[in-house]
Order: C-alpha cells, then sequence, then structure tokens
C-alpha cells in the first residue's frame, strides 16, 4: 500500500511541476515573440518574476521524494538518462541566471542577450521535458540489474537498442513545446493588457489547433508503442476519468478562449495538462519504468521501492511539508493576482 | 585520469567545490545581516540598516549563484554514483529530500521579503525576514552536513539480505553524533569568510578613503565576529571534530598527520612532506608529543600510525590528504593571529588608520574559502577508500553504464558553464562594492516585482 501512496504523491508532485513551472516555461517561450520592447519584456518578466523560482520547488522536492522513496528507479533512471539530464541542468541554470541577473544592467546589449537565452533555455527545457515523458512511455533497455544507458540518438527508430531521441520522442517533445507553449500563452494572456495581450492571444488561437492534432496523433501512436496502455484502461475502466479530464480541457480552452474568459481558459490548460500527465501515469502503473525487450525487467512499484519504515516516516515529514509549501504557493499566487502592473517611472 | 571513477570523483569534487564557494559566503553573511538587523533595532542607528541593506544585495548575488550551482548536485548522485544511490537513496535521500522541501523553499521564500519587503513589513517584520533567512539556510546547511556524516559514520541502519542499506532509525540518521560538530565546525567555517569578507571590504574603503563611515563598521563588525568565529572553529569544535576522526577512522587520523608508524608520546608534524613509497616523513618540524595529547588528551599516549591498517584501508591519496590539513590547520592559525590583533587595535582605537592591519584584511579575503575548501578535501579525501566509511568503496559506488567519455564530457561542460558563471559573479559583486553602501536604497527586484 505503501509504495503505492508514494508513487501517487510522486505523480502529483511531478504534475504540479509541469502546471506550475510549464506556464514560466511558456511565457520564455513567447517572450521574444509577444513582446517586443522593453516594457512588455518587463510585464512579462514580472508575470512570472515571484513565482518561478517558487514553481522549481516542486520539482526538487519530487526528486526527493523520488530519491528516498524509489531508489532503485532514481539511481537506474537518473545515470540512464545521463547525458540528457545534464544537459537539462545547464538550461536551467542558463535560465535561471538570465531571470535573476538581466536587470542588473541596462543598456542595450546586456538585456536583450538575456531574453534570448531565457527564450531558447525555455523552448529546449520543454522539448526535452517531452522527450523525457516519451522515453518512459516506450521504455527503455533495462539488464537484470535494472540498469541501462542511452545516447542521444541511435537510428531514430523506437526499437529494441533506441536512443533518447527517436521519431517518436521527438515527435512528443514537440508535442510538449507547443502544449507549453499554448499554456504559457494564456498566462501572459490572463496577465497582461493591450497589444502584448492581443499578440499572446492569437498565439493560443494558433497553438491550440496544433496540440489538438498532435493530442489526437500522440495518443494514437503511443497505444501502439506501449501496448500497457490499453491494458490498464481495460482492467480499470474508472482510467478513463483521467483522459476525460484532458479532453475537457482541451476544449474548454476552445470555448472560452472564443468567449475571452482569460482566466477560465487558463485552468482549462492546467486541467489538460494535469488530464494528460494523469492518463499516462495510470496507463503506465504498476510500472515506473517500462524495459523494451522484456517486460520482467521493468522497474514497478514493488521491485523499486525502499522498504516500509522509510516509507512510513517518509510521510511523517514530507506531509507537513507539502502542506505548508501548497499553503505558500496558494497565498503567493492570492497576493500577485490580477494583471500585472509596471511601476511608474520604469527602473 | 582516463579511468571512469577517477573522473566521476574529481566531476563530483569540481562540482560541490565551486558550489561551496557561494555557500559559504551566503553561511557567514546570513549571520551578519541578522546581527546588523539586530544592532539597528537596539541601537536606532541608521547606518546598521544601509549596511544590512548592501550585504543583503551581495548576498542575494551569493545565493542566486548557490542554488543555481546546487541543483546539480542533488541529480549526481544518481547521475554519476547510481549505485551508491541505489544502496543508500533510502537512507540519504531522507536528508536530501528534507533540505529541498523545506528549507530551499523557507529561504527562498523569506529571502525575497528580505530583499524587497523592508517597507511593507515595517522594523520588527524586516527583522524577523532576516532571522528566517538565517535560520533557513543554516538548518538547509544542518540536513546536508548530516547526510555527509552518515556518510563518514553510518549509524541507524540494517543491512538487508544482500547487503542492500536498510534505515532503521530516522533519529539516529538526523541526529548523529558527528553530525553535531562537523555541522558546527563547518558553519563556524562560513562565518569566518563571511567575517573576513565583511572586514576586508570596510578595509578596503578605509584604505581608499571612500565611503569611510561605512568602513568602519564594516571592519568593526567584521572583526569582532572574525575573532569569535575564528577562535571557535578550531576550539571547540575542530578539536572535537579531529577526536571523532582519532575514534571512527583512526587510519585516516594517521595519514592526515603523516604519522606512519605507531608510537606513544608521538610528535605533532607542523611542516614535511609524506613520502608514501618509504613510509616517512622527509624534511619534518616536530612538537613533541603533541599528537599523543591532542588526540587523547595524554602527552606519553599511543597514537596508531599507518602501519597498524591494511595498506587497502589506507586513503588513497595520503599526501593530498596531508597537505589539504595542514593548509586548513595553517590558515586557521594564522586567521586567530591577525583577527586578535585587529581586535586589539580596534580595542585601542587606532585599527582604522592603521594601514598595515588594513591592508591584511583586505588581501587575506581569499584565504577563508582556501582554508574552507582545504577542510572538505580533509573531510573526503579522509573517508577514502570508503564511500560509506566501513560500508561500501567509492569504487563500487559509481554509474557502471556512464562511460568515462560521457563522464568528461559533462565535466568539460560545467567547467565552461561555471566560468562563465564566476566571471558574472564576480563582475556582480565588484558593481556592489564599487557603488558602496552609503545610498544604498531598496533594490528593484531583479523581475520588477
Amino acid at each position: 500500500m505503501l509504495p503505492v501512496i508514494w508513487f501517487c504523491i510522486v505523480a502529483v508532485m511531478i504534475a504540479m511541476y509541469v502546471v506550475l513551472d510549464g506556464f514560466d516555461l511558456g511565457a520564455g517561450i513567447v517572450h521574444l515573440g509577444v513582446a517586443r520592447n522593453e516594457d512588455e519584456r518587463r510585464m512579462v518578466l514580472k508575470s512570472i518574476g515571484p513565482v518561478w523560482d517558487g514553481n522549481e520547488v516542486w520539482l526538487l522536492a519530487g526528486g526527493g521524494a523520488l530519491y528516498f522513496a524509489f531508489p532503485a528507479l532514481y539511481a537506474s533512471s537518473f545515470s540512464g538518462f545521463y547525458l540528457p539530464l545534464m544537459i537539462v541542468l545547464w538550461l536551467l541554470i542558463l535560465r535561471g541566471i538570465s531571470v535573476e541577473f538581466r536587470n542588473h544592467i541596462d543598456n542595450r546589449i546586456w538585456k536583450p542577450l538575456w531574453d534570448t537565452v531565457f527564450c531558447f533555455s525555455s523552448a529546449l527545457l520543454a522539448i526535452f521535458f517531452g522527450a523525457a515523458l516519451g522515453n518512459v512511455v516506450r521504455g527503455v533497455p533495462l539488464n537484470a540489474n535494472g540498469d541501462f544507458f542511452l545516447p542521444l540518438w541511435t537510428n531514430f527508430q523506437p526499437g529494441p537498442q533506441p536512443g533518447i531521441l527517436d521519431w517518436y520522442t521527438i515527435l512528443t517533445g514537440v508535442f510538449a513545446f507547443l502544449t507549453l507553449t499554448l499554456h504559457g500563452a494564456l498566462w501572459v494572456n490572463l496577465k497582461t493588457e493591450n497589444a502584448i495581450q492581443a499578440r499572446a492571444r492569437s498565439v493560443a488561437r494558433f497553438a491550440w489547433f496544433g496540440v489538438a492534432a498532435l493530442t489526437v496523433l500522440v495518443t494514437i501512436i503511443s497505444f501502439q508503442i506501449q501496448t500497457h496502455l490499453a491494458t490498464s484502461f481495460q482492467n480499470l475502466p474508472l482510467g478513463y476519468i483521467f483522459p476525460a479530464l484532458a479532453i475537457a480541457g482541451l476544449a474548454g480552452m476552445f470555448v472560452f478562449l472564443r468567449k475571452g474568459a482569460d482566466d477560465k481558459a487558463f485552468y482549462a490548460s492546467c486541467a489538460y495538462i494535469l488530464g494528460m500527465l494523469t492518463s499516462v501515469v495510470f496507463g503506465v502503473f504498476p510500472n515506473v519504468l517500462p524495459a523494451v525487450s522484456d517486460p520482467n525487467l521493468s522497474l514497478t512499484i514493488h521491485n523499486a521501492s525502499a522498504p516500509e519504515y522509510g516509507l512510513r516516516i517518509g510521510l511523517m515529514w514530507f506531509t507537513p511539508g507539502i502542506l505548508l509549501a501548497a499553503s505558500y504557493t496558494i497565498f503567493l499566487y492570492r497576493k500577485f493576482a490580477g494583471k500585472v502592473q509596471l511601476e511608474a517611472g520604469g527602473h | 585520469m582516463e579511468s571512469a571513477l577517477a573522473i566521476h570523483r574529481f566531476h563530483f569534487a569540481f562540482n560541490i567545490t565551486f558550489h561551496y564557494i557561494f555557500v559559504q559566503l551566503t553561511l557567514g553573511l546570513a549571520l551578519l545581516i541578522f546581527v546588523l538587523k539586530t544592532m539597528a533595532i537596539k541601537t536606532g542607528d541608521e547606518r546598521y540598516n544601509n549596511a544590512a541593506r548592501f550585504w543583503a544585495k551581495i548576498f542575494a548575488v551569493n545565493f542566486a549563484l548557490g542554488v543555481v550551482t546546487g541543483i546539480p548536485m542533488e541529480f549526481m548522485f544518481g547521475t554519476n554514483w547510481s549505485r551508491f544511490s541505489k544502496a543508500a537513496g533510502g537512507v540519504i535521500g531522507h536528508t536530501l529530500g528534507m533540505e529541498g522541501l523545506y528549507s530551499f523553499f523557507l529561504e527562498s521564500s523569506f529571502l525575497g521579503l528580505l530583499l524587497f519587503g523592508e517597507k511593507i513589513l515595517g522594523r520588527i517584520g524586516h527583522w524577523l525576514a532576516a532571522g528566517a533567512v538565517w535560520i533557513g539556510s543554516w538548518l538547509s546547511a544542518y540536513l546536508i552536513v548530516a547526510t555527509n556524516a552518515w556518510m563518514q559514520r553510518p549509524t541507524g541502519y540494517t543491512l538487508g539480505p544482500d547487503g542492500e542499506i536498510l534505515l532503521s532509525s530516522w533519529w539516529a540518521l538526523v541526529f548523529n553524533e558527528w553530525a553535531f560538530w562537523q555541522y558546527l565546525h563547518t558553519l563556524l567555517g562560513g562565518v569566518v569568510t563571511g567575517s573576513f569578507v565583511v572586514a576586508g571590504v570596510g578595509a578596503f574603503y578605509l584604505l581608499l578613503h571612500k565611503q569611510e563611515d561605512m568602513g568602519r563598521l564594516f571592519v568593526r563588525t567584521g572583526v569582532i565576529a572574525g575573532l569569535i568565529a575564528t577562535v571557535l572553529v578550531a576550539f571547540p569544535t575542530g578539536d572535537q571534530q579531529g577526536m571523532l576522526v582519532a575514534k571512527y577512522q583512526p587510519a585516516t587520523l594517521a595519514a592526515m598527520e603523516g604519522h606512519f608508524e605507531t608510537g606513544k608520546a608521538v610528535p605533532l608534524a607542523i611542516l614535511g612532506q609524506p613520502d608514501v613509497e618509504q613510509g616517512r616523513l622527509d624534511n619534518p618540524l616536530l612538537l613533541p608529543g603533541v599528537l599523543s595529547f591532542i588526540t587523547h588528551k595524554r602527552w606519553d599516549a599511543e597514537v596508531k600510525g599507518l602501519d597498524a591498517f591494511p595498506r587497502e584501508n589506507w586513503p588513497d591519496n595520503i599526501p593530498l590528504l596531508y597537505y589539504a590539513f595542514h593548509i586548513m590547520v595553517g590558515l586557521g592559525t594564522i586567521f586567530i593571529a591577525v583577527m586578535a590583533l585587529s581586535a586589539f587595535q580596534l580595542w585601542r582605537g587606532k585599527l582604522y588608520s592603521f594601514k598595515p592591519l588594513l591592508w591584511a584584511l583586505l588581501l587575506m579575503m581569499p584565504l577563508p574559502y582556501v582554508a574552507n575548501t582545504a577542510g572538505w578535501m580533509t573531510t573526503e579525501l579522509g573517508r577514502q577508500p570508503w564511500l560509506i566509511y566501513g560500508l561500501m568503496r567509492t569504487a563500487e559506488g559509481t554509474s557502471p553504464h556512464v562511460s568515462s567519455g560521457n563522464a568528461l564530457f559533462t565535466l568539460l561542460g560545467f567547467m565552461g558553464i561555471y566560468s562563465l558563471l564566476f566571471m558574472l559573479g564576480l563582475f556582480m559583486i565588484w558593481r556592489e562594492i564599487d557603488h558602496g553602501p552609503a545610498s544604498v536604497d531598496q533594490p528593484e527586484s531583479p523581475a520588477g516585482y
């Protein structure tokens, strides 16, 4: 029972991370396009400024929970996905300093430089996170020790010796990029006014069609690449509520974007992302990392979890901590609710 | 350096050494900023608030660099040391996870209030925010030190049927005897760095005849805090830490001291070069009986030399371990002397115009960084050849499928990015120092909120 609880906790943490950090990554993706002058750029940055590093705490907390609750999974996946994880770290570093250092110096090459770094690192992170999810769905070549190592690419085929990037994971990377572009555009649309808002809204309208098309395409292909997904939904049809949530979110975005209900459109995007991620997690369960060759080698919640004592005592300190983090998150978002205002006089 | 093991070790050492450059200053400044805020409330003197604002800005740059270089550390346990993580993740995942969840979040939320909330919070509220940043960063440090302490002296575990390490007592993990002294010693090392930096910047202003009012305040604060910290870091914390090494890692103690042959009334080597092949110390400068006294508090006590331990359990780089330890102790002694002399001149009211000492304070600013790094090298080289002392050897902990070529690729990548970060960080800090503290206003948030 405890491994199932911890599986759900880690899944929720990662889903929260994608929903929350997802919109600031998305805001980074659309940053150069929708914000054309210094005031508009500051508006985009100000909309995520108070919250973006808090959003990353969910990734750290999720990673920490993964470490002590499923040490075998943490060890296997982190060493197996060695190269992409290191590249993700470099991108997180560059993105972090571009936000922190941008406003320290006011001149014509400093700020555009960091704006560009911010935009590109955000875009690449979105693509990498999508490709990572694609790798988990497709599975990896685990050996009997539960280890593997993936090169960045091999022949771009999802066969028995895949790379991190094959045509399927590139597709999921593009899918994540579009999803977060839409998510970020809806956030900017919610938080700004006038010209920049109009641009964000038209980005969102275009991106929506791409996301809708890829939702259908990636879903069909995923069920063929990972047959376990279908088994999960057949075994427990209650699981269909997760895809239903995603479809409702997708439809909601379309309707609310038409109506100009900016806040509801953004919440619909959150629901869509939550629905898609929980669908994947439900479909993969009880595996946590499927093996491509022999299903018996897959890492599951049972063979990858820590013993009961550690999981039980972990609940004791994790629960209050996460409640505290959640209430702080709510407090922060309420405090900075509403449209972003630039203070008069600028810098 | 062509073997994967050597590259994984150097990779981790490089990343964590660089990370700790920023961390040690934030640990020291967190306390000193809180002291300045407290003085501002007690005396009602606005200059203390100015000083606190100035150092909070320097703190913020260091903190940001500490966070972005710290996140890779949490990843590297899994990426480069997967066999270690698989075996021990169920234990140290607790302390590392708690650090990630509680402390990081405490610090980053309250740091925003400290930097940008002075007007909203009022005097007492802002003082509390400074206190929260101090407590948060020191709590964070405790959980990291406790993780390292468990690797130095594992407690609260049982071994499973296949030799896996199972957590059996969370309390024993968190309240490890080793963690207590190592924590105080480490944190005081951070305060030493903070004190030297504050005093050094003050000396810089005094020598330049620029912002001299603030310069005097910085020198005074740095010297008083520095005298207390340099003494406490040696005694009792460093001394007690040494006793723990003598008790739990006797081979390490012998290697640190360059002590090859077991004997009674053993002298302490102040200088000399260990010759591991011949098993002796070349060109020694010895204090008779002192090693016996400091390890067992008796002048004629027996101290085991390296010959008492099987060769495969000797630390694998004895000369570097010996030098790291001696550099730390040597610098620590010089720090006490300089701070004591400065405090004496301060008490006589002559320090602010006594140029040789101001120059010394200015030029010594990099040395606490060297001493702290050497201290951590002593800890980590001293634990060799074990990754978890007595339980798992370092060679057994690496990721089996990450080849030396891939590890070297990411090491070089980090070296490139960190060089960039280092230059940017120095540049930002220099700008703050050059601009000076006299007219520091409420800063604009980097993200403009």
